[in-house]
């Protein structure tokens, strides 16, 4: 018998320690990962018996699995023995006013122009009742019900709507998809739910930014987004302050469903701590993002901004199944100081005319190295599928690296794939340009890197796009000698 | 306003401007003529602050200050604009974007409060007439796919935008045809009011025609070493450089 497959079978045939359970009152569970630790997340969720096999089903997989090395990233080897898979959210120390925020941290807010008010909820000032986020999300979340729209924590709907939750989870990114989606499945902390019904269009972007207390969230989300037949959405995720998280694994899965007409906008901004400028410290982020259009028309599009994480390992991918969907991926990866992001997307073409883009702008500083990967498949029933991909990578200074990666596999005459690749430096003559209209060089890198990035950026709704601009000037700081 | 004196300037090794004097006062337009390769570029290039251009020594002052201690973007909030000869290109950032960023800059330095969109907007389409240029500009990319004519122009317009006290205007004729040439010309010619003053490098008389200036130099061999009236100019075109090249080789080696 194998050493895993032993593994396998002490697992599977463990019993059930009874007597952990009264452990369940405690916040924290133990260091490590083992069966136990599934179940006690689970019955600290208070989940039904189906999620808790589910769960364990993962775990067990995961163990057979190996972590993947083919990323161009290095890093050190993960003792995944050494992390605590639960602890309730952590209660950050309360300030009594934003004049004992650590400076660093409130000169970026300002910087993104974050007001006041927003500045202390992220900083974890204590504030009056007027702006408790609580009643913000509650009349939100009526307006949306009259909708039939469900948007909530993923542990709520667990609860709420076990039926959607069961029927959709693992359906685009099944636990056995790869080793960070099976520890995901298996340890999942929370994340978010959102049901669109057939043919509502929903009134307004959806984000978890309106959801405050996932600000504190754990290392291991899970997203799920349903629109039913001719629904629409956008949804919105990430926080655009810097989290000076303590965390090094992050490890979420985000699973989204498009039937038949529906169309559903995905747009990140994504700012983990990166580490600092010799690479110490930092977040892990290896995530799983994946949506199938299931339906005729139905449309899915990616869009990202990427500028924190110390390493990157990012793919999100579209499934085009039905006949004349459409897949969608704009991206931006801004990589500095000594940041790793290997990141891009897989479009995968089933259905007959059915269409991809792929637009990736990477931007590389520092000694950061910058990796575009991407896979268009055309099946051979994807009569008349069409690609189009364009990896453009904006080097700064002359310590950095970009690399792209392109794979197409076209099993199919009809098709068309165009892929277009082009690298460039910003040049010294743009730069004296805007110094001798008056602006710094630290401002010209910003006007030049933005421009760069502009057809990414108009993807973004608009409040998110000002935002983005803002972020990447802070991120670049300094990159530029 | 603006005071040179022997200045010595060299880029990658090479003297290039080899003890120049040059003296402008507000509200006078200098044209600087001369052969190829005489280092009339240079002058433009030195006098903004190109980094590749090393000034190894004299001294220019602008306005009392000693403009060669400045940095580039200081010397453009001081007031001096350089028309470049080759207007480079942004892609992705538009016009109207990137004249807010430089005028709100400028106003900053000067302790101004920055315009808002609405103020710009007014200010923009105010400016605009002078280069007779399309609404459609402002949208495009910075220099992205403009014709020559169209660089110019816009070098010209974003002069207007942020009305500066001395613009160098290096070899803005070049590439550009009759209609462009005057265009351009009537918005320089606009933003002249008695303050403002020029440095029209240029290698024909021809945009003369147009710029009427007080004085015209001949820069050869990093000097100036001719200083006239406009009819200067006439001469020159007249005659070439080559009386003026004998005159000064035969001092040389007398």
């Amino acid at each position: 018998m194998s050493e895993d497959l032993k593994i396998l079978d002490e697992v599977t045939n463990s019993e059930y320690k009874w007597g952990f359970v009264s452990n369940i009152e405690s916040d924290n569970a133990p260091k490590g990962l083992s069966e136990d630790i599934v179940r006690f997340i689970s019955a600290k969720k208070n989940e039904p018996e189906w999620l808790l096999e589910y769960r364990l089903k993962a775990y067990r997989h995961w163990l057979t699995l190996t972590e993947p090395t083919w990323p161009n990233v290095t890093y050190p080897k993960i003792d995944f023995q050494d992390i605590i898979y639960y602890s309730a959210p952590k209660a950050k120390p309360t300030l009594n006013s934003l004049d004992e925020l650590d400076p660093e941290i409130k000169s970026t807010f300002d910087k993104l122009g974050i007001s006041l008010e927003e500045q202390k909820r992220l900083a974890n000032v204590a504030v009056d009742a007027v702006i408790d986020s609580v009643s913000v999300k509650t009349t939100f979340r009526e307006s949306l019900g009259e909708l039939g729209i469900i948007f909530s924590s993923f542990s709520e709907a667990v609860q709420e709507h076990p039926e959607l939750v069961k029927k959709y989870l693992g359906s685009v990114v099944p636990y056995t998809d790869n080793f960070y989606a099976s520890l995901n499945a298996a340890v999942f902390s929370d994340g978010s739910f959102c049901y669109i019904p057939k043919g509502v269009r929903c009134p307004m972007e959806l984000s978890t930014y309106f959801r405050i207390n996932s600000a504190g969230t754990g290392q291991f989300e899970r997203t799920l987004i349903v629109a039913d037949e001719g629904a629409y959405v956008s949804y919105l995720e990430g926080c655009t302050a810097p989290m000076r998280d303590e965390n090094q694994l992050h490890a979420a899965v985000v699973e989204i469903v498009s039937h038949e007409e529906a169309t559903v906008k995905y747009s990140t901004v994504q700012n983990w701590y990166p580490g600092d400028k010799d690479g110490k410290g930092g977040i892990f982020n290896f995530v799983t993002k994946r949506g199938i259009c299931l339906g005729n028309k139905s449309k899915i599009s990616w869009t990202q901004v990427e500028t924190g994480s110390a390493v990157t390992w990012k793919y999100p991918s579209v499934i085009l199944k039905g006949d004349n969907s459409v897949g969608e991926f704009y991206s931006v990866a801004v990589t500095n100081n000594m940041q790793q992001a290997d990141t891009g997307t897989k479009m995968i073409h089933l259905g007959k005319n059915t269409s991809s883009t792929i637009i990736s702008k990477g931007i590389s500083g520092g000694r950061s190295q910058n990796s575009y990967r991407g896979l268009v498949k055309i099946a051979k029933g994807a009569v008349n599928a069409r690609n189009f991909s364009q990896c453009d990578s904006l080097l700064l200074g002359d310590q950095c690296g970009a690399h792209t990666f392109p794979y197409l596999e076209v099993n199919n005459k009809s098709s068309k794939v165009e892929h277009e690749a082009t690298t460039s430096k910003v040049g010294e003559d743009q730069i004296f340009y805007c110094n001798q209209r008056g602006i710094s060089t630290e401002d010209a890198v910003g006007l030049i890197v933005n421009g760069y990035c502009k057809e990414v950026f108009n993807q973004l709704p608009m409040e998110f796009a000002v935002e983005a601009q803002k972020l990447l000037a802070i991120s670049l700081e300094g990159s530029v000698g | 306003m603006l005071s040179i004196k022997d200045l010595v300037a060299s880029v990658e090794e090479k003297q290039i401007l080899k003890g120049l004097n040059f003296e402008v006062k507000p509200g006078e337009v200098h044209a600087i003529m001369g052969p190829n390769g005489s280092g009339k570029s240079t002058l433009a290039s030195v006098l903004a602050g190109r980094e590749e251009y090393e000034v190894n020594s004299g001294s220019v002052t602008f306005n009392g200050e000693d403009l060669l201690e400045m940095s580039p973007e200081d010397r453009a909030r001081a007031g001096i604009f350089l028309a470049f000869q080759y207007p480079v290109e942004i892609p992705g950032v538009s016009n109207a974007n990137f004249l807010k960023t430089a005028v709100n800059e400028v106003r900053k330095s000067k302790g101004l409060e920055p315009l808002d969109s609405k103020q710009f907007l007014k200010v923009m389409q105010e400016k605009m007439k002078l280069v007779e240029m399309d609404k459609t500009m402002t949208q495009r990319s910075v220099n992205e796919g403009f014709s020559g004519g169209e660089k110019k122009r816009n070098e010209i317009f974003q002069m207007a935008m942020l009305e500066p006290s001395l613009a160098i205007l290096d070899e803005t004729d070049s590439g550009l045809d009759i209609d462009a040439l005057r265009i351009v010309s009537n918005g320089v010619n606009a933003l002249r009011d008695g303050k403002r003053s020029f440095i029209v490098i240029t290698h024909y008389q021809r945009l003369l025609d147009y710029i009427v200036p007080d004085h015209v130099h001949v820069l050869y061999k990093g000097r100036i070493v001719k200083s006239g009236p406009k009819e200067l100019a006439l001469e020159l075109e007249e005659k070439g450089y080559d009386w003026i090249k004998e005159e000064v080789d035969s001092s040389v080696n007398a």
